[in-house]
């Protein structure tokens, strides 16, 4: 790498090499990829290729675009804006209206078949999507249109990714994610809000590897979905001894205990935020963390479906940290009723074995005397 | 019949011959089963308690190695909690405890953690008692394995295990025997039993049985408290961690036990407090074997046994014609 990159970077970015070089280490450690992906991706990012992106809006809450723009590890909002080329986003344009709309256009048209579109929010699908308008079009045909030239489709946040809040039972306006109206690729990035280094590095693979992480089965990058919250959980370990918090305040609740009999979904919900937890701010900085059980935002069919205090199922069953003895009794013994019952079928075999003895040679008796005449 | 002279001697010497028989035919050919010895490349674990952290991973890995479903004992059922070996459980980590239970290693106040799975006898009960070739034994490894196509359920093998081992799938449709065979498939591709692999500290290690006798005997000769090399997985794995040396129970358990087993074990708890009981040098094979091939060798006994039946029957027979002979002449 050279020192004029180095130096371009500085002037693009306002960052020091230093910062720089961390950054794409925090990045490579967030995927899991191995140390010499940090050069890949800090020539990737020092290449004036930088792809557009379209972000849209639909029915949300903007909670995801706010939990990018506070991920400081480095100045992340400057990256964002100068990483990638931000061609349209309602929350940060300076511009409004047809003039927005136009951008939109713009950009589509001049970069076409290689813009990442970011679709953040459910969309109301009910009598053809009138429920949800931007620029007099509806949710699904903005969708539709921008999704048809896209390299890349990112669905960002629980919403977008299978209709997460807005999509909760009554579901008055329809609500479904991104995949259920575009059947192409669609990368997931589930969370309320998704965590935005898990956005980020897909974007950073996406630009240095040209391609998208590997996804599993619900779309999800493996590298960020693919252990449950349970097993890296700080309680963990209370868990296995059987420590439960019993209720919000009590004094196991205050000791840190686990948090599974108040509808924890850690052991049912796969995603990393034991791991990188949020904010930048240190150990403890996750809901579990801060004493609320996990509500499996991540999960479909289980963040705003399954109610927040009801008790997760458990994914891979697991010792406790206690033993059996060295000899233990097994079964239960016997219980009355059981007693009864056998005792009743002995008593109906030994009554009808009597009955059948004192029966026995009786119908031939009769032809005893004939056979004595004889 | 009244007792005459002729019924008396006929009867004495009827009963003469089968007990003839009975006594005299297996003392002339008796037939000694030797014990079995060690396969020359015999394969083992050796199962140190005092190393044992009781972490159960080795629960969790074979779990995973022979895809068994987890078993609960508890209400709640949140956890995997076998209380012993079972169909589904083919490894088990136990604890020991007595008084206070602070003491590790120890038998008063202390507690100790035991692996419980099938030992691999030397002379396995649950191989002779088979009616059919289901539980065979490897002449090669020595490793006791079970062919569920042959098995016709008998569950001999059950009763006949003085350590409880092979377990009876009693819930399935279809049932099978199930019990250790140190990972059959996971060997085939030149893999480590699961429970060798995963252990944290080395208190179950794979190899052959050779070399893991001269580990447990290093172990006796060691000084409690001496630092020393403990190695994990296998002896040549290079995967080894330094600790002071414990105090051990002069014995380790299966060096002699029923004619020797292949997985053998080291506490420093008695064994006997384990669930390992005291247990004769001698094979129960050998002396059953001994009784039964005695008796069978050749068939003569059999057949002695049977022609003794056969006159006594003829014999009787022969008289109630007599009887009725003498009824008939009487009318």
């Amino acid at each position: 790498m050279s020192d004029d990159g180095f130096a371009s970077i500085e002037a693009r970015l306002g960052l020091s090499r230093r910062t720089f070089l961390q950054f794409c280490a925090g990045m490579a450690a967030t995927m899991g990829l191995p140390k010499s992906a940090e050069a890949a991706i800090a020539n990737a990012i020092m290449a004036k290729r930088r792809p557009p992106v379209i972000w849209l809006h639909f029915a949300e809450c903007t909670g995801c675009t706010e939990s990018l723009l506070v991920s400081e590890h480095p100045t992340i909002d400057k990256l964002i804006l100068e990483i990638i080329s931000l061609d349209y986003h309602e929350t940060l344009f300076a511009g409004a209206g047809h003039q927005a709309d136009a951008a939109r256009k713009a950009s589509m048209e001049a970069n076409k078949g290689k813009y990442v579109l970011v679709v953040e929010g459910a969309i109301p699908a009910k009598d053809n999507g009138i429920y949800c308008k931007v620029g007099g079009k509806t949710a699904v045909e903005i969708l539709h249109e921008c999704a048809k030239d896209a390299a890349a489709v990112i669905a960002l946040g629980s919403c977008a990714s299978w209709g997460g809040m807005p999509a909760t039972g009554p579901n008055p306006t329809g609500c479904v994610g991104v995949s259920d109206l575009w059947h192409q690729l669609v990368v997931n990035i589930p969370g309320c809000p998704p965590n935005p280094y898990n956005f980020l590095s897909t974007v950073v693979h996406y630009i240095t590897y040209g391609n998208l992480p590997a996804l599993d089965k619900e779309g999800r990058p493996k590298f960020a979905y693919s252990r449950l919250v349970h097993e890296n959980c700080e309680r963990r370990p209370h868990f296995d001894a059987g420590r439960f918090a019993q209720e919000f305040g009590d004094s196991g609740h205050r000791s840190g205990w686990c948090l599974y009999k108040l509808g924890c979904k850690g052991p049912e919900t796969y995603a990393n935020c034991p791991s990188i937890l949020f904010g930048d701010a240190g150990s403890g900085s996750w809901p579990v963390g801060t004493g609320h059980p996990c509500i499996g935002c991540t999960q479909k069919g289980i963040g705003f479906e399954k109610p927040i205090h009801a008790l997760a199922n458990i994914q891979f069953v697991t010792p406790p940290a206690s033993y059996p003895r060295i000899v233990e009794q097994q079964g239960n013994g016997v219980t009355i009723a059981s007693a009864a019952v056998v005792a009743g079928v002995a008593g109906l075999a030994i009554g009808a074995s009597a009955a059948m003895a004192s029966n026995l040679g009786k119908g031939s008796k009769p032809e005893d005397p004939a056979d004595g005449e004889e | 019949m009244p007792l005459t002279r002729r019924n008396f001697i006929m009867r004495s010497a009827s009963s003469g011959a089968a007990a003839l028989c009975a006594v005299t035919a297996p003392s002339a050919s008796a037939e000694v089963r030797e014990e079995k010895t060690m396969p020359p490349k015999a394969l083992g674990l050796l199962f140190d308690a005092t190393l044992c952290i009781g972490c159960k991973s080795c629960v969790t890995a074979c779990r995973e190695a022979n895809h068994t479903h987890p078993e609960f004992s508890t209400e709640d059922h949140l956890w995997d909690t076998p209380l012993d070996l079972s169909a589904d459980t083919l490894t088990v980590i136990k604890a020991y405890s007595q008084g206070e239970g602070v003491n590790k290693d120890q038998e008063e106040n202390g507690y100790e953690f035991i692996k419980k799975s099938c030992l691999h006898c030397v002379d396995p009960s649950c191989v002779s008692v088979c009616p059919v070739t289901a539980m065979t034994k490897d002449p090669d490894t020595g490793v006791v394995s079970y062919n569920p196509n042959n098995c016709i359920g008998c569950r001999y093998c059950v009763a006949a295990c003085p350590f409880g081992v092979p377990r009876f799938e009693y819930k399935e449709a279809v049932p099978r025997l199930r019990k250790c065979e140190l990972c059959k498939e996971r060997r085939a591709v030149g893999e480590i039993p699961a429970c060798a692999e995963v252990c944290p500290t080395g208190a179950t290690l794979f190899g052959t049985v050779k070399e893991l006798s001269a580990e447990a005997a290093r172990r006796h000769q060691l000084t409690p408290g001496e630092r020393t090399v403990f190695p994990r997985k296998t002896l040549e794995a290079n995967d080894v961690h330094e600790k002071p040396a414990p105090h051990y129970v002069k014995e380790t358990y299966g060096s002699t036990q029923v004619g020797g087993t292949q997985v053998q074990l080291l506490s420093g708890v008695p064994f006997d407090k384990l669930g390992y009981p005291d247990l004769p040098e001698k094979s129960f094979v050998s002396t059953s074997e001994s009784i039964q091939h005695t008796i069978y060798k050749g068939m003569i006994a059999p057949a002695v046994l049977f022609g003794c039946f056969l006159l006594r029957t003829r014999r009787s027979a022969k008289h109630d014609e007599n009887d009725d002979d003498d009824q008939q002449g009487g009318k």
